[in-house]
């Protein structure tokens, strides 16, 4: 990066220090950050809404209820790390299979050939020729929809609990004002649910921000990934900067970054809690 | 807005058919990058290390353009035969075992000796616990003779745990253990050694058979003019051919 880095074994110190934290691959730790909060952003929200899907379905009339309930119990009983890594492989399969059924209609060999999978070379998602930035959109497009179902699965358990839990005195006085049940739904039960679930959510935000370490299990380069990379031994014949086991300063970084995190996160949560908790007949709200 | 997104969709579709269409196909190489001298991730980010500069010129000897991706090494072997990419090229010992699962080129490497590595020459191997990587042919090795063994996910691991104690000593190929003796007063690799595994290969789906040919021929193309054993002996992996 700066002139005097050519030769970093003459360097000491805070010039030392500035080449080799200014290297190829620390940029890459550093990227890394972004990738991580943009998959909060995109994940937190996509979540919510598989988890206000599933929470309407388990409520609904029997054959819905029944969807709603299986999935909220199914994907709840599985381990993550079975999730993340079978699923993953699943959906890719299976995105890849329809393509190939579209795209490659005259394509006779079979798809399974022992324990290989094998479709036709267009149908590759995303392209083998592909440049690799394709490569990582479509992973972590894969990773947030696999974090979604996840998520939204144990969301849609805490949205349905506060559903119910909005007293029933409420939507009978709004069918009374002569609203549909689906006015009374929209009106009464789901502005008043927020205050019951936010407790629920918040705990899956933040075991949501420390799930992200997973995210290497579906080839992306994660922080944890970068921290356990960087801060390893390196010998002297592989790299201008050798240094011994430095795993545990970066770990302590990562603490620091995880920690401030959750420290916002909780002020942000206790505004939104405190507005929604205005003017409601609860001890939360009287305050 | 649902038109749109719909239209969007289907745009991005077609012209990620055409893009593939106009396109010659890319082989895209699989590798775990944290095995030194084998493969690495460089000061700049990128893959290197002995495996970085034999596929570059094996793609150059069988005109094959390829892609360095790395992955981890515990689904390296199912992303493979899902199709994520078409090589493993990490370091992968040639067994029987793999090979019922995928298909290996010849190999590159003689085969490498194992050592262990310890914080004292006169550790206990019957009775102390040794250190591996999990799903390699050291670990299997372990626990076949009947030592305890211990798995960690990468090789650094397995180094850190004979370190602060909790491995009496670790298994792993002598050419990614001896730089790191050399490195570390405290390390010293044992004079025991075991020959495991059939050297090195590229692991390749076993429905590629066009794929594995062309780098067979690529390799002994290499080891009839000495390139081979150049790269061999410039990142000392081990003896030549």
């Amino acid at each position: 990066m700066f002139e005097y880095c050519v030769d970093p074994s003459v360097l000491e110190g805070l010039r030392w220090a500035s080449c080799y934290l200014t290297t190829g691959k620390h940029f890459l730790f550093y990227w890394s950050f972004l990738t991580v909060l943009t998959l909060l952003a995109v994940t937190a929200p996509a979540a919510l809404a598989f988890g206000f899907g599933g929470a309407m379905l388990a409520r609904g009339p029997l054959p819905l209820s029944w969807l709603g309930k299986t999935y909220i119990m199914a994907v709840r009983g599985v381990p993550d790390i079975a999730f993340f890594l079978f699923f993953v492989i699943a959906l890719d399969q299976g995105i890849e299979y329809l393509r190939h059924v579209v795209v490659c209609p005259g394509w006779e060999d079979p798809i399974r050939q022992g324990n290989d999978f094998i479709v036709c070379s267009d149908a590759k998602t995303p392209n083998n020729s592909a440049p690799q930035l394709y490569h990582d959109v479509y992973g972590f497009f894969l990773a947030v929809f696999t974090y979604a179902i996840v998520f939204g699965a144990f969301a849609a358990n805490v949205l349905f609990g506060a559903m119910q839990a909005v007293p029933r005195a409420q939507i009978e006085t709004a069918e009374a004002f002569g609203m549909s049940p689906r006015q009374a739904f929209w009106r009464i039960t789901v502005p008043q649910m927020w205050v019951f679930a936010l407790p629920g959510l918040s705990n899956l935000w933040m075991v949501l921000i420390k799930a992200t370490p997973l995210l290497f299990l579906l080839g992306i380069e994660d922080i944890v990934y970068w921290a356990r990379e960087l801060g390893g031994t390196k010998q002297a014949k592989f790299t201008d900067y050798p240094h011994g086991d430095w795993r545990l300063w970066y770990f302590l970084f990562l603490l620091v970054f995880y920690l401030a995190f959750t420290k916002l996160s909780e002020a942000i949560l206790n505004r939104v809690m405190a507005r929604l908790t205005h003017g409601q007949g609860t001890l939360g709200g009287a305050v | 807005m649902k038109k749109l997104i719909l239209t969007t969709a289907a745009a991005a579709l077609v012209a990620g058919m055409a893009f593939a269409a106009s396109h010659g196909n890319v082989v895209r190489m699989g590798t775990e990058g944290a095995y030194p001298p084998y493969n690495f991730i460089n000061d700049a980010g990128e893959v290197d290390g002995f495996e970085r500069e034999l596929g570059d010129e094996l793609c150059k000897r069988a005109d094959l353009t390829c892609e360095w991706v790395t992955n981890e090494w515990d689904s390296i072997i199912p992303n493979l035969v899902s199709g994520n990419y078409d090589t493993i090229i990490a370091g992968m010992s040639i067994t029987a075992e793999r090979d019922e699962v995928i298909d290996f080129t010849q190999n590159y490497t003689q085969p490498d000796p194992s050592a262990y590595m310890a914080m004292s020459m006169d550790v206990d191997l019957k009775g102390g616990v040794i250190a591996a990587q999990t799903n390699t042919i050291q670990a299997g090795f372990i626990s076949a003779n009947g030592m305890t063994l211990v798995e960690y996910a990468t090789p650094e691991e397995t180094v850190a745990a004979v370190k602060s104690g909790e491995a009496d000593a670790v298994l792993a190929d002598r050419s990614f253990l001896a730089p790191i003796a050399d490195g570390d007063a405290d390390l010293m690799l044992l004079e025991k050694q075991e020959l495991i595994g059939g050297g090195v290969g590229m692991g390749i789906r076993e429905s590629d058979g066009e794929l594995k040919e062309k780098f067979n021929a690529a390799i002994q193309s290499m080891k009839d003019d000495g390139t081979l054993n150049a790269l061999i002996a410039k990142w000392e992996v081990g003896e030549q051919f």
